[in-house]
């Protein structure tokens, strides 16, 4: 009797087992597997590079999903890509990146002024020219000064802590702290003429300020309406939507700004009613709703979770509606030349022909949601990405075994060494890529121990901090590094700049000390040409890798999956994820 | 009576503040006994490349340079006084009882905590009472029926409801029941009972029956164990002999007499729920007290964690209280004090 008992319950559990595998195919009705010619037939990678399904057709409501919450909705203090892409549905930056799929979106153009910058002084003032017609949602006038104290907000770090440092660091500040700080007096660094004219004085030159023109900061907010921390709870609409209702970490929805004149905005075409947008969902759930149909985008853009990852690629119907965006991420290796015997070169580049990048890729998730393997730092996303080959870990990318043992023996160390391995705890793809060198590595006799950190310190207290990485002997740290926007100095300015690092920690820059480098920097920064510029970056890239300090693995990238009823999708390459602000509903 | 309830709630009292003690201590002492500093605290709560002025700013906002007694006081003082907040552009007052200020975000801790309530509460009375109601009925059959095919697989299926995982079942249900069958409410769909209460349980009723499973198998075992001692009692003989029906018989006096120890445990399990059902909250995608404590506990954010710490215990102590008063109810022979 108890046999039987217990083979029925093997027997139902099973079932529902089976039952659990063919549960959400019965949903995806409408979808044939169709060939590439057609832009409104289902295809892998149809929104790369071109747009899927485009349509001007209005109305719908478009409901968004996220699993883990960012930042925060206030345009003067946020730091997320997404939040980036999300938030000019209700703002408008002075310029914006192209709203268009492949390569063109890495162009500038006007948002809020009528096109880009004119620099004089060297490239040490920038003006701008605010088009006309410009209102916020309860219908007054944007002008200049709007911009000007957003611009002025944004510099408050004690109270708006999270956004970017640029202006802080480059505007002609002369001791201005902001509006809470230094109540009353006007900020030297930015003069507004008039009502639709704009001037930002630096510090030092910088040729591609058009790109801090883009930072969510210079979208403008009112005075008056301002609440310092309390603003991201209803932001003043400059965009074509404003905010209806919000709870913090729970949901948010937008409706039609009315106050928003198509006529003034070339950019956006504003195509659903409302957005809904759902905090704190359970990501395993997302992606079974996006397939079923009742969410249209995961707002993370990262990709579909492991358990969804192997039906989508395995299911035809499902991989036809599914994307391969690459992103501007690279995960890497820092090789920490203050820990000998790594001080040698050539014991630095042993451990670079010795990885094994495969291994790493696999770490990461694969060709497909892991990223392709990274032969040096700018990722292909980057203008100016040059693929280099710079101690090549031979030509199957399994490692050059033959040249680390020689490399070994120039430095001094023929049967190998042993050093210390960092990576963050909470991240499995870390460990996995900690395993994978500590195996490749030891081919050539260089022994590794593993140390595992807390993510929240990772760079605060332990890679991060001088003292205790050169302290403990961390000779290798597992990290990775996304752009701020997709420049050379967006990619790269904080992680190979020796003179971002602090002796008090939290540096990103966790192996790169070049002077040289530092000099190559000054001179891209203050390049007013782009193409030029872009050369420069490409050169900084392979100065650095020609240092053996930095061990590229994998450039990012996500297997995405499109929502069933979304018209008008591409990746915006500007954010590595679909634009949010183009897309409208069938 | 009275006396009682006065002396356990000043025990409330004293076991809320033991644990807002502890639950401050494990969040200050343990990183600094780990070498960490105020600053390197401050850090997860700055963005991303803060330089070492905002981290010292950040410091003196938060309080993280004070000894830790003092911020301990100042925390408990919000309770009971309030306490201000700088927002930028103004000072705000928070009301007593205010639970602080979240590091990550500044939204003010008790009115989120109170937006999540009824969530929680929701979601825990509805399965509490579906899984009262089942494992005991299902416990007493059992009991009544012993040895038969119907308590065999009645068991058997209580035994794979508590081992399998909420996270595995409640996934695999909406897979099949919502997104499948499309018979009960997608993940994170939740409407407030005032606001339509036909819809409330519709989107509810997968979360609920989810829970029950995990609960219903304890209580049905531990209600067929009780009512099986119970029944061989004499005085259940006696109450035969007497002529009653049987199932006033089974009820009025074998399962009055076999409920204590389900009393007992429904209490804390009640109590424990409305601290925050984390796991089925974050199955499920419900914007409760546990999908709020695991927030917080995964971004450091102190203020939150206490807030939801508190609040849970005090539901806990509370649901004990009155646990011990049902005691008189049911079993007269228990006498309070």
């Amino acid at each position: 009797m108890k046999r039987r008992l217990v083979v029925g319950v093997a027997a139902g559990v099973a079932l529902a087992l089976g039952l659990s595998a063919c549960g959400g195919g019965t949903s995806s009705s409408n979808n044939q597997g169709g060939s590439s010619g057609n832009a409104n037939a289902p295809a892998f990678n149809a929104a790369v590079g071109k747009v899927f399904n485009p349509s001007d057709k209005k109305g719908g409501t478009m409901k968004f999903a996220i699993s883990s919450d960012w930042d925060s909705t206030d345009p003067g203090d946020t730091y997320y890509g997404l939040s980036w892409n999300l938030v000019r549905l209700y703002t408008r930056a002075l310029t914006m990146f192209k709203v268009v799929p492949g390569t063109g979106s890495q162009e500038l153009v006007g948002d809020l002024a009528e096109g880009l910058g004119e620099s004089s002084n060297g490239g040490k003032t920038w003006t701008y020219k605010l088009r006309q017609g410009l209102k916020f949602e309860d219908g007054t006038p944007i002008t200049a000064k709007d911009v000007e104290y957003a611009v002025s907000r944004s510099l408050e770090k004690g109270t708006l802590v999270n956004g970017p440092f640029y202006f802080n660091d480059f505007l002609d500040l002369k001791g201005y702290k902001g509006p809470y700080s230094s109540k009353g007096q006007d900020n030297p660094a930015i003069d507004t003429p008039d009502d639709h004219t704009i001037v930002f004085k630096l510090k030092k030159a910088y040729g591609s300020f058009d790109y801090f023109a883009m930072l969510p900061s210079t979208a403008p907010v009112p005075q008056g309406k301002d609440t310092g921390v309390k603003y991201k709870e209803h932001p003043v609409s400059s965009g074509p939507y404003m905010f209806q209702s919000y709870s913090a970490g729970k949901a948010f929805t937008l409706v039609r700004n009315p106050n928003w004149d198509q006529a003034t905005d070339p950019n956006r075409k504003a195509l659903p009613d409302q957005y809904d947008v759902t905090i704190g969902a359970n990501a395993d759930d997302i992606d079974n709703q996006l397939i079923a149909g009742s969410y249209q985008v995961d707002l993370a853009g990262t990709g579909v979770q492991p358990a969804a990852l192997s039906r989508v690629l395995g299911d035809p119907n499902l991989k036809a509606r599914a994307d391969n965006p690459g992103s501007a991420r690279l995960w890497y290796t820092a090789i920490n030349p203050e820990v000998a015997p790594l001080n040698n070169i050539e014991c630095r580049k042993a451990v670079m022909f010795a990885a094994d990048k495969t291994l790493y890729q696999q770490a990461y998730g694969g060709p497909l949601a892991g990223g392709e393997i990274a032969s040096n730092l700018l990722p292909p996303i980057i203008p100016g990405h040059q693929k280099l080959s710079v101690y090549p870990p031979g030509q199957d990318n399994k490692g050059d075994v033959a040249a680390a043992k020689d490399a070994l023996q120039k430095c001094g160390q023929p049967s190998g060494f042993s050093t210390n391995l960092s990576y963050r705890a909470e991240r499995p793809k870390e460990k996995a890529t900690a395993e994978a060198l500590q195996q490749s590595l030891g081919r050539v006799g260089i022994k590794l121990t593993l140390k595992a950190f807390p993510t929240g310190d990772y760079l605060a207290l332990y890679a991060g901090k001088p003292s205790y990485a050169n302290g403990n002997k961390l000779g290798l740290m597992v990290y990775g590094w996304a752009a701020d926007w997709n420049d050379g100095f967006g990619f790269l300015s904080q992680i190979i700049d020796s003179r971002t690092i602090r002796a008090s920690g939290g540096n990103s820059n966790l192996s790169v000390h070049v002077p040289e480098v530092d000099k190559m920097i000054d001179q891209a920064v203050a390049e007013t040409d782009a193409d030029k510029r872009n050369q420069q970056w490409s050169a900084i890239d392979k100065r650095v890798m020609e240092e053996a300090v930095v061990l590229p693995g994998v450039w990012a990238k996500s297997v995405t999956l499109r929502g069933t009823q979304a018209t008008n999708v591409f990746v915006n390459e500007a954010f590595g994820q679909y634009d949010y602000m183009a897309m409208g509903l069938q | 009576m009275l006396t009682f309830i006065i002396r356990r709630l000043i025990g409330a009292v004293l076991t809320l503040l033991v644990v807002s003690m502890i639950t401050f201590g494990i969040f200050y002492l343990i990183p600094r006994w780990a070498g960490g500093s105020a600053e390197s605290l401050a850090t997860r709560y700055v963005g991303r490349t803060a330089n070492p002025e905002q981290v010292q700013a950040a410091v003196k906002a938060l309080g993280l340079d004070q000894p830790i007694y003092l911020q301990y006081w100042n925390w408990v003082k919000s309770i009971f006084a309030g306490a201000d907040f700088n927002t930028g552009t103004s000072i705000e007052h928070c009301p007593a009882p205010c639970l602080g200020y979240s590091f990550i975000g500044r939204n003010p801790v008790w009115p989120d905590l109170l937006d999540r309530l009824p969530v929680t509460t929701s979601l825990a009375f509805g399965a509490a009472i579906i899984w009262l109601i089942s494992g005991v009925a299902i416990g007493v059959l059992s009991a009544l029926r012993r040895g038969s095919f119907f308590d065999r697989a009645a068991m058997g299926v209580a035994l794979g409801g508590v081992s399998l995982p909420i996270f595995w079942t409640g996934i695999i249900c909406l897979v099949i029941f919502s997104y499948g069958l499309g018979w009960t409410a997608p993940g994170g769909a939740y409407t407030p009972i005032e606001q339509n209460p036909g819809l409330w349980a519709y989107d509810l009723i997968l979360p609920w029956i989810t829970l029950a499973l995990l609960f219903s198998a304890a209580y049905a075992r531990l209600t067929r164990a009780g009512m099986l001692e119970t029944m061989g009692e004499d005085f259940i003989r006696t109450a035969r002999a007497k002529g009653l029906e049987e199932h006033t018989v089974v009820t009025r006096h074998g399962l009055r007499a076999a409920l204590t120890p389900i009393v007992t445990i429904f209490g804390l399990d009640v109590g424990l729920l409305l601290g925050g059902a984390i796991l089925t909250e974050s199955t499920f995608s419900l914007p409760g007290l546990g999908k709020y404590a695991i927030d917080g506990i995964v971004a450091n954010d102190m203020p939150k964690v206490m807030g939801v710490t508190l609040l849970a215990a005090f539901f806990v102590v509370i649901a004990n209280l009155i646990v011990d008063l049902l005691y008189a109810v049911i079993d007269p022979r228990v006498r309070l004090g």
